[in-house]
């Protein structure tokens, strides 16, 4: 019994324990939510873009006197929109023009960062910080955290049917443009939510790991969704308090903790291939 | 013969922003109870022209009409339903054979698109109607090519629009499953839909069309399919790009008789024309289930 | 003036970044000719992230950094092979999944053994500090990676471009294949020095674009991809003691900068021809 206690609630008569174990809980579920459309559209590099992109934006609002969050968005629509637009019109692959657009942006910002007297801390931006979030950073992860989960458990259907057959999505005339805006618009938000905690790379697999983890357990779309968001969840409680015992890094725990999953995901999951497929058409 | 007017085009024209034109001067009238053929090379205008309908494309000149109404507007409601190409669908999405039905009822439902019981029941009969009820359950990774395309085929009749787009349904499915397919296609248009059907097939085309539309940038010929459906216009679309051999007398059997056989494909099933030089009748490989509505 | 100019080159350090600089963007550069045509961009990043638990792990057990990565290289490219083999997963997703994975573990293992290991040299290069083994480790990397793609290119090239052709006429395809990927690496483990861990999908990846869109044969995309390369990670490493930033990001802002140059003003390809070509066409309709 006592060391129950001193496994699970001692580490949370702690402040900073209890809002790093907040701060990973809203993170982990906006992310999860978010990882399913990501998993299923094939954004994953977009991701790995825009997260990396957002930096100059981060620099710049700080120079300029802006939201951290607005400098962060224009910064990852420039990055999506100047990809799309190089695609268009050079002979350049996608893939290519992706990776020059977000590491320029990338060197560019920390060009900046280095020029620029800033409190905007690198480190802290490249790999995030849970234990040194301030009340401030709880209260504006969890607004924006949780306006991007509540708009995308909302229209989750409708996303959904975007990442699935965007044609018919039109046909039945849904707004298809203003569905990948939104969702790019709600990636952004979701990385700026995330950065503090998680950090710009590592914000990428709390993006991807879950949806994956769902993906490979569930038959349905929403069962998808609750697998992801339940592994997220068992991730960042267990990674928080297991990190506090051992001394080790948050975020970084997490995300391994969320790789573990996916390899049982991988030995027992129902869409294995090869042998889930036989056993239905079998049975 | 015909029955009401569905979709009307009127001088259609699409022209790209990089300067491609892909449509010129388009004029046709679709009807209601009918199958209706759109065939053509590749590049030779047909996905435009179905994304013309949908609503997809701004046309540079001209206008397509659906039941009166302007494309977007049909959409809203909920006239026409589309049918992808086998490839174009991801079948390793975590969705089960209702939930793709479903979606054909979004069009429907409200902000949060929750399913009333009407939709439910709107679902449960579309897939009664291509027999696929039995496996509402299965994702839809899990079934065979005839039955992936019975799934959408569904959607589309739980969306339950008048006009059916079908963008080259044959692909990849055995001959077998493929006659099935045209039988129900038969019977969804003597209930009185519009069946558009994109296709480089140009075997199955007399197989089960009523009418054909040969496009190349602008309509080459429109009609019935035993008028329309000539070796002269086929050959006036498809320029060089069919195969064409022509086997006479000798080549063919061993009496006097002198007709020829001419046989022209693009790439599939084989159109196969059987008769004199110049007078050459299509031959209708298989006639069975064929009504149509007068 | 032309002392100021000159001031970077009396200092040791300096010297041997810029030397450093240029070698390893040169080869990079090499790769990226093949990269970009391939579509592998994304490798490139992957196998930067990748190494880094190898190269924490390294210098935990004073090892050469470059054996820690080679094993983390290798070991990711298996788990992304395998996970890829086992499951429907779009390829990104393996990716990027198996990527963040060995990055997040890298991390962990610098912060429970924070000591040995400057972390942020190892994601934002550290060319002006590097020490005497690393720039062995570097040189050796380096002119290797260099020699074999300078003999082989025509080899790899006709891999890449035809594959059933190259194994037609007897090449060792497999075995290409295989040496062109662990080039891949080690010129990612060299390029870890120079800009970083986050940066190195520029340098594999910018010059051949630019390149690419300069000539349309391999032999002199690969030429110009070089020099640029080269040129390029010099300017920014020299610049980097004027201007007093990193070194790194200076390389990569620099290169993309002249990629969005050229991607204009390219004499055949580039936007501004375009535009002109469809003006000239008006006035002529006009």
């Amino acid at each position: 019994m006592d060391s129950l206690y001193t496994l699970l609630v001692e580490p949370l008569t702690y402040d900073f324990m209890q809002r790093a174990l907040l701060v990973s809980l809203l993170i982990g579920v906006v992310c999860s939510v978010f990882s399913c459309f990501l998993v299923l559209k094939g954004w994953s590099l977009m991701g790995d873009a825009i997260s990396h992109a957002i930096l100059p934006g981060l620099a710049a609002a700080f120079v300029f006197g802006i939201p951290l969050l607005l400098g962060a968005l224009i910064a990852a629509l420039i990055c999506a929109f100047l990809t799309g637009f190089l695609k268009d019109h050079s002979r350049v692959k996608e893939d290519a023009v992706m990776g020059i657009v977000f590491s320029g942006m990338f060197a560019l910002g920390l060009v900046m960062l280095t020029k620029i007297e800033t409190d905007v801390h690198l480190l802290h931006i490249l790999f995030g910080n849970v234990l040194g979030i301030s009340r401030t950073d709880l209260v504006q992860t969890a607004v924006i955290a949780s306006i991007c989960t509540i708009i995308m458990v909302i229209k989750r259907r409708d996303l959904m049917l975007f990442c699935f057959d965007p044609v018919h999505a039109g046909v039945i005339g849904l707004p298809v443009a203003l569905l990948s805006f939104g969702l790019l618009v709600l990636l952004a938000m979701t990385i700026v939510a995330a950065l503090k905690a998680a950090g710009i790379i590592l914000v990428i697999a709390m993006l991807i790991a879950p949806g994956a983890i769902g993906f490979l357990s569930a038959r349905s779309f929403d069962g998808m969704m609750m697998i992801a968001v339940m592994a997220s969840v068992v991730s960042c409680i267990a990674g928080t308090i297991i990190s506090f015992h051992i001394d080790a890094a948050t975020a970084p725990l997490i995300v391994v903790i969320q790789a573990a999953l996916f390899m049982i995901a991988l030995a027992f999951g129902k869409r294995i291939k090869q042998h889930d497929d036989q056993a239905i058409a079998t049975g | 013969m015909t029955g009401q007017d569905v979709i009307k085009i009127t001088d259609l024209s699409v022209t790209y922003s990089n300067g491609h034109c892909a449509l010129d001067g388009v004029n046709i009238t679709l009807h209601t109870g009918t199958i209706c053929g759109l065939v053509g090379v590749n590049g030779a205008g047909k996905s435009t022209l179905f994304k013309s309908i949908m609503g997809f494309v701004k046309p540079s000149q001209g206008s397509v009409k659906i039941h009166g109404d302007i494309a977007q507007k049909a959409l809203k409601k909920n006239r026409v339903a589309y049918v992808p190409q086998t490839e174009e669908v991801d079948w390793n999405f975590p969705v089960l054979v209702k939930d793709v039905v479903m979606m054909g009822r979004y069009g429907h439902m409200g902000f949060m698109r929750i399913a009333s019981k009407a939709d439910h029941v709107a679902v449960e009969n579309a897939l009664e109607r291509v027999g696929m009820r039995a496996y509402e359950n299965r994702q839809i990774g899990e079934l065979s090519g005839g039955q992936k395309k019975r799934v959408f085929v569904a959607r589309a009749l739980a969306q339950g629009g008048d006009i059916i787009l079908l963008d080259e349904p044959f692909t990849g499915v055995d001959i077998k499953t493929e006659d099935s397919l045209i039988a129900l296609f038969h019977d969804l248009a003597n209930e009185g839909r519009l069946i558009l059907v994109s296709t480089h097939n140009l075997g199955s085309v007399p197989h089960f069309c009523d009418e054909v539309i040969l496009i190349n940038k602008t309509v080459q010929a429109y009609g019935p399919v035993e008028t329309t459906f000539t070796q002269e216009n086929l050959a006036k679309t498809f320029g060089g790009m069919l195969r064409h051999h022509r086997l006479i007398g000798d080549d063919l059997h061993d009496d006097e008789d002198p007709r020829g056989l001419t046989v022209l494909t693009d790439d599939e099933r084989p159109l196969v024309l059987y008769g004199e030089e110049g007078g050459e009748q299509i031959r209708k490989l298989n006639k069975k289930g064929r009504k149509r509505t007068t | 003036m032309i002392d100021l100019l000159l001031q970077p080159f009396s200092y040791d350090y300096m010297v041997k970044a810029i030397l450093i600089s240029a070698l390893v963007g040169g080869v990079c550069a090499f790769l990226s000719a093949f990269l970009i045509l391939k579509g592998w961009s994304l490798m490139g990043d992957a196998l930067a992230h990748a190494i880094v638990p190898g190269v924490v792990l390294a210098y935990i057990l004073a090892l050469p950094y470059a054996v820690g990565a080679f094993f983390a290289g290798l070991l990711a490219a298996g788990s992304m092979a395998a996970v890829k083999h086992k499951t429907a997963l779009r390829e990104d997703t393996v990716i990027g999944l198996i990527f963040t994975t060995f990055f997040a573990l890298g991390l962990l293992l610098v912060s429970i053994n924070p000591t040995a290991v400057n972390i942020q040299a190892v994601i934002l290069g550290n060319i002006l500090a590097i020490s005497q083994s690393d720039m062995v480790q570097v040189t050796i990397i380096s002119v290797i990676c260099f020699a074999v793609l300078a003999l082989k290119w025509r080899d790899f090239m006709a891999v890449f471009f035809d594959e059933s052709h190259a194994r037609s006429i007897g090449l060792p395809v497999t075995a290409l294949r295989i040496a062109f990927f662990t080039m891949l690496s080690a010129a990612t483990v060299a390029a870890l020095q120079t800009v970083g861990a986050c940066l190195v999908i520029a340098m594999v990846v910018t010059p051949g674009a630019t390149a690419y869109l300069l000539t349309d044969r391999f032999e002199r995309l690969i030429i110009m991809a070089c020099i640029w390369g080269a040129a390029s990670s010099a300017i920014g490493a020299y610049a980097s003691y004027y201007l007093d930033a990193n070194p790194g990001g200076l390389i990569v802002c620099l290169q993309t900068a002249v990629f969005l140059i050229t991607i204009i003003v390219a004499p055949k390809y580039g936007m501004a021809r375009g535009w002109f070509v469809r003006r000239a066409v008006r006035g002529i309709n006009g």
